[in-house]
């Protein structure tokens, strides 16, 4: 595991980044012919809030579903908290400490706000379904603890006037926080965001912006997120990682990635002659 | 005004998570308790408990099973008659002793306690229920419904085939013997009115109180988010294999308790393919639709209304106290009238304003449904030919599962919740 240890580095704006939190290593995906990501790697440190860019059909939500546990890789190893990943369904992913939002919202609908954000307790409630079932004792012991830890997530987002809402009801912007809730609420070590941002107002956006600098901030959580608002990926992101056509193109912070020449070219454009 | 929060403030979580967070909900819970423990025992007799009591409350438990499968977990099912079966024959197995053959000599256990019995059959049912859940791991919705639908029919043929099940009676029935508790009869022919009832009321309300109790915990959000959707429920750590075969086992449980008590205490004596066939699948699945889909009053809702349904048109349609003017017929033809004429409305209505709520004519049926009920209870009946009535009934039962699928999917639990809601303010409009 020595290569595992890298050390931290210190951001622009002052905060310490430890070490690797999670590595990938040579991922190659593919489904049939089709090849969604070929050999990448790249490393998530804890503290740090990483972003993975790239234009569409780029590979970048198939990466977060490698990480998550969706998809398995034909090729490459997952490394995370110092040991290799063995493959693992989703859900056992989710125990390990990753929790994660979705590029088009998939709460639960039949469900209240508050339901919700306690689905994402689910992982620290363990009493049997016999205690539950008599409820008085154990269950409601920690049936309370956890609403406690939730109502905090709740109260972090602002959405406590919404809590026993239906969230079928909510608007959209307001389902992106819901979403956010719900994965925070897992208190995770490793947060991954796809497209946190997609098809908001500017207001919305700089709201979920601050959401995320707070949380990374308060909760010392570590983020990786895909965003194609580049204004936003830039003031957020400590470290970037650029993809297209399941290639990484170009990995670094936000300054030397809007200056690398693939980056460049991928985005706008190049004259092939 | 009739139906307030005001004042009510919560300060802790645990009372905020309770079943009856508005007082005036937690009184008249308590009332309907009193009165079902303290006061119907005293009131009813044979006609009442054989008619109306017993099968409301077996069917409200088998209800809250199926509920628990398909209106909290979104696994439809069609076998609850084979599971309700396979209870009955469990309890039976229990309640006479349990035998076992091997190498030839049989060992045999000694009758169980009806109650026991009863509980080891859910639990009996709840492995079957398992196994037969399995295969909702790889299918679902309609797949599913098929897959389940087999096991109704394989539990049907095989306690029709396996001598064993039914202690090798020559008729292939099973008759529940006379078994006591604390001294009174519970099953057998020589049972009293409010013994049974009591002793089917005590096992309702626990599995009722259970289930609340299972659906609003944690349980209760594994089950509800592999139903809203199941891979974010995979994402935040829900093991769908688990949470899909707990509510398999759970809803089994329930469904269990409700055959052996169909069995042992209403019934007495049961015949397989006619009291645990397909049809019975289909009128739990319709207490649920009708009732509320992932609600517990639901079910008793769903439970009463089809219970009482057949009850009602008997009394308002077939019966009747003396010969049959020429006045109360006409009086028939009247309503009739106004109830066709309502529905052409209505029918006319809905293709007008291409909606079906808006401006349909649906007050005008209620209101003429309503009319015709009140004089056909006044008059003590219609005294319409009884096949005419059996009829009459397959027909609103149809009806109304169409009716509720299309305008209130949420069933009679949503319109006691709008209804509450609109009590909130009435009779003032803000």
């Amino acid at each position: 595991m020595n290569d595992m240890s890298t050390d931290g580095y210190t951001t622009a704006d002052g905060r310490k980044i430890g070490g690797t939190l999670m590595e990938m290593k040579n991922i190659t995906l593919s489904f049939g012919g089709v090849k969604a990501i070929t050999d990448i790697s790249f490393d998530i440190k804890e503290g740090e809030i990483r972003a993975i860019i790239g234009p569409n059909g780029a590979g970048k939500s198939s990466m977060l579903n490698v990480i998550s546990g969706f998809y398995i890789p034909q090729q490459g190893e997952v490394w995370y908290q110092g040991a290799k990943r063995p493959q693992m369904r989703p859900y056992e992913v989710a125990r390990q400490g990753i929790a994660r939002t979705f590029q088009n919202i998939a709460l639960f609908d039949g469900m209240s706000v508050l339901d919700n954000v306690m689905t994402g307790r689910l992982n620290h409630m363990t009493t049997g379904l016999f205690a539950q079932g008599l409820w008085k004792g154990k269950a409601e012991a920690e049936e309370v603890a956890n609403r406690e830890k939730a109502e905090k997530i709740i109260d972090f987002l602002e959405i406590q006037a919404i809590r026993k809402t239906p969230v079928a009801r909510l608007p959209y912007g307001l389902k992106k926080r819901v979403e956010l809730a719900r994965a925070l609420a897992a208190e995770p070590s490793l947060l991954l965001l796809d497209e946190p941002m997609a098809g908001m107002n500017v207001e919305e956006k700089e709201d979920m912006s601050r959401f995320i600098l707070d949380v990374n901030d308060e909760f010392g959580t570590t983020i990786a997120l895909i965003e194609h608002d580049m204004g936003v990926v830039m003031d957020l992101s400590d470290r970037v990682v650029v993809m297209d056509y399941g290639k990484k193109i170009g990995d670094g912070t936000p300054d030397e990635v809007r200056n690398n020449q693939d980056v460049i070219d991928a985005y706008l454009g190049v004259s092939h002659d | 005004m009739f139906y307030r929060e005001a004042g009510d403030y919560k300060t802790s979580y645990q009372d905020d998570g309770q079943t009856f967070p508005i007082k005036f909900d937690r009184y008249r819970y308590y009332f309907v308790l009193f009165v079902a423990f303290a006061m119907v025992p005293f009131l009813i007799n044979d006609y009442w408990v054989n008619a109306i009591f017993l099968p409301f409350l077996i069917y409200s438990i088998a209800a809250i099973g199926l509920n628990i499968l398909v209106g909290y977990c979104g696994q439809v099912s069609l076998g609850t008659g084979g599971f309700m079966a396979v209870g009955a024959y469990a309890c039976y197995k229990f309640m006479t002793g349990l035998d076992i053959w091997i190498g030839g000599v049989q060992y045999a256990l000694p009758p169980i306690n009806i109650f026991f019995s009863v509980i080891l059959a859910g639990l009996v049912t709840a492995v079957v229920g398992v196994l037969f859940g399995l295969p909702s791991l790889r299918i679902k919705g309609f797949y599913l419904a098929v897959a389940t639908l087999a096991a109704q029919f394989f539990l049907v043929w095989l306690f029709n085939k396996w001598s064993w099940a039914y202690n090798y009676s020559a008729s292939g029935q099973i008759n529940a013997p006379e078994r006591e508790i604390f001294g009174v009869a519970i099953t057998g022919p020589s049972t009293e009115a409010w013994a049974t009832y009591l002793f089917c009321l005590v096992i309702a309300a626990l599995c009722a109180i259970v289930a609340r109790n299972l659906t609003r915990g944690a349980s209760g959000r594994k089950w509800m988010a592999i139903r809203d959707m199941d891979i974010a429920a995979e994402i935040i750590g829900v093991n769908p294999l688990k949470a899909k075969l707990s509510a398999f086992a759970v809803s089994s449980f329930y469904i269990g308790i409700a055959g052996a008590l169909f069995f042992a205490v209403y019934l007495g004596a049961v015949e397989v393919g006619e009291a645990f066939g397909i049809q019975k699948s289909f009128i739990v699945l319709f207490m649920v639709i009708i009732g509320g889909l992932g609600s517990i009053f639901g079910s008793f809702a769903g439970a009463a209304f089809l219970v009482l349904l057949p009850v009602l048109l008997k009394l308002m349609l077939a019966d009747s106290t003396d010969e049959i003017s020429g006045f109360s017929s006409a009086m028939s033809w009247v309503f009739l009238v106004a109830f066709a004429a309502a529905v052409v409305m209505l029918v006319i209505n809905i293709i007008r304003t291409r909606s079906l709520i808006a401006g349909s004519g649906v007050g005008w049926i209620f209101a003429s449904i309503a009319a015709f009920m009140a004089y056909a209870l006044t008059i003590g009946g219609m005294g319409w030919p009884t096949d005419i009535v059996a009829h009459l009934q397959l027909v609103i039962v149809g009806a109304l599962i169409i009716i509720f699928l299309i305008a209130e999917p949420h069933g009679l639990a949503q319109l006691w919740r709008v209804a509450k809601e609109k009590l909130r303010l009435w009779p003032f409009p803000h």
